[in-house]
């Protein structure tokens, strides 16, 4: 059986967000991974706007106008303001090299298609087979957050696991409630802002943003 | 069965006479971007000439391997040139051998190339064989898994069914063969000693693969390796077509339709050739041991376009 026309882009949007959360774990630079960041708030908000047009569930489009403004201009904006203000735009470290991490990440994506086979059985939504895809995304955001050092990738990888929840959650059950929406949205841009206050003071005390440093509790 | 082999006589001459050409209009087109005049697309052909009038020498103690791989390395890529289905499915060669078979050719012709790179016991000889070795071994597996992506649509490694599969059923959008396209694109990059991994004008020691393997050549070998070459990047721009663009590959009983099929041909080597040109244009090229990751980037992409096949395409 084969999806309709509509159904099928979205499988295909499905496709480049996992191309994208893979080409973050891969990427050396803050400023890229901004951009990156961008991009699948981007194909996120095409997706949403899709499955909103496909099922006319109207409250989708709110959330996709809400993921347009917050994940694609503000966050992004705010991200790269302070990576300029912290003069931090080269290299990130990594704790793992970049082509292992890859392998485990296939290893994550094979985890999350078998996860999610029984879930999205049960569903019966057009979207229900990209919920694996969601899952492998915030699996994947997950792992950038856990092998990089420095503390902008990984409140990075924080929002992209945001990202990868609200794309299984268009997936699964078409959106959460507005008001839910509405609440995290709001925790993420708060979150973005005492992340960046955070990352000052991180700098101050330690003069890096190294989250090492962090693993020392006395002060010797 | 007249036409048929017709078609698959015009695919032949095609392939193996006009792939100099294409190599001379990925020069050209490279030349065009680099604001110089260029040769000129009949250049290759010039050069091959020049070659063939060339009297050859071998070097002392050279084995007859090292004489016969330049022909071993022309018959493999002519072969696969006449199995791929190009203008048309309905080829009685293409039978012969299916994805998995063509990669297998693919190898054949570099065991031989490497070998005989090693057999004059020069350094650089040997030091390109390596670094040859070193590429393949990371390409054909991701080769291997790009051709799985088809196969499993079209349920059977060969070509011409899948050829028939993509182009002439109901049009679906597969997001898997976007990510096998992709990752096919990056290993014929590799294995065709194109920019990104190896320089093909280079003769810069510390860089060169392809070319250091083939530096004790002249004359008809070095010609039937340098044709052999084109052949190859020509049979992977065809091999790509019909994966990826197969439309307007004339089907069984079609064969009217077979100047159609050649003027889309055209029309897809030329776009395909000046894309090519324009990536070269663009990008360095990278360290050798940056080459691992590359390959293990479209090795990653072709596994996602499996993956993507089985769980998101039911």
């Amino acid at each position: 059986m084969t999806p309709t026309f509509a159904g099928q882009l979205i499988n295909l949007l499905a496709a480049l967000l996992l191309l994208i959360a893979f080409a973050m774990l891969s990427q050396r630079r803050v400023l890229s991974l901004i951009y990156l960041f961008a991009w699948q708030g981007f194909v996120l908000v095409l997706s949403t706007t899709l499955v909103a047009y496909s099922t006319g569930q109207h409250h989708l489009y709110y959330s996709a106008a809400l993921t347009l403004i917050l994940k694609v201009f503000a966050l992004p904006w705010i991200l790269h303001r302070l990576i300029i203000r912290l003069n931090i735009k080269w290299d990130v470290e990594t704790l793992i090299n970049i082509p292992t991490t890859m392998l485990l990440g296939i290893v994550l994506v094979i985890f999350a298609f078998n996860l999610a086979l029984p879930i999205s059985q049960l569903a019966s939504t057009v979207t229900k087979n990209t919920l694996g895809i969601a899952m492998a995304c915030v699996l994947l955001a997950f792992l950038m957050m856990i092998t990089r050092r420095k503390a902008v990738p990984q409140v990075i990888g924080f929002l992209a696991i945001e990202n990868g929840l609200f794309f299984a959650a268009t997936s699964a059950t078409y959106g959460m409630p507005m008001v839910v929406e509405f609440g995290v949205a709001l925790d993420v841009l708060v979150g973005t802002f005492i992340f960046g206050i955070f990352f000052f003071q991180i700098r101050e005390t330690f003069d890096s943003l190294d989250i090492h440093h962090l693993e020392k509790l006395k002060e010797d | 069965m007249i036409h048929s082999i017709f078609t698959q006589l015009l695919q032949t001459l095609l392939i193996v006479g006009l792939a100099p050409l294409l190599v001379g209009w990925v020069n050209q087109c490279r030349a065009w971007l680099q604001n110089k005049s260029g040769a000129g697309v009949l250049q290759p052909y010039r050069v091959l000439h020049k070659l063939f009038n060339k009297d050859a020498v071998l070097a002392d103690g050279a084995s007859p391997l090292f004489r016969l791989a330049p022909y071993v390395q022309f018959g493999c890529m002519a072969l696969v040139g006449t199995i791929v289905p190009v203008l048309a499915t309905d080829l009685p060669f293409a039978a012969a051998a299916d994805v998995i078979a063509l990669v297998g050719l693919f190898a054949l012709a570099r065991l031989f190339a490497a070998l005989a790179a090693m057999d004059v016991g020069t350094a650089f000889g040997s030091m390109g064989a390596r670094r040859e070795m070193l590429v393949a071994c990371l390409a054909e597996p991701a080769l291997l898994m790009v051709f799985f992506t088809p196969s499993l649509i079209a349920q059977s490694t060969s070509l011409p069914t899948i050829v028939e599969t993509l182009a002439h059923r109901e049009f679906v959008l597969y997001p898997s063969l976007a990510f096998a396209a992709i990752a096919f694109y990056m290993v014929s990059l590799a294995e065709n000693a194109r920019i990104p991994v190896d320089n093909p004008t280079t003769h810069l020691e510390l860089t060169m693969i392809h070319e250091a393997m083939i530096l004790e050549y002249s004359a008809r070998h070095l010609a039937l390796i340098e044709w052999a070459s084109a052949i190859k990047l020509m049979n992977y721009s065809v091999i790509g077509i019909s994966l990826f663009l197969p439309w307007g590959i004339v089907e069984a009983e079609g064969w009217l339709l077979i100047p159609v099929a050649l003027a889309a041909l055209f029309a897809k080597l030329l776009a395909g050739g000046a894309a090519l040109a324009l990536l070269e244009t663009l990008s360095a090229k990278m360290r050798i041991f940056r080459a691992p990751e590359f390959l293990g980037t479209a090795f990653l992409l072709a596994v996602l376009g499996m993956l993507i096949r089985l769980a998101l395409e039911k």
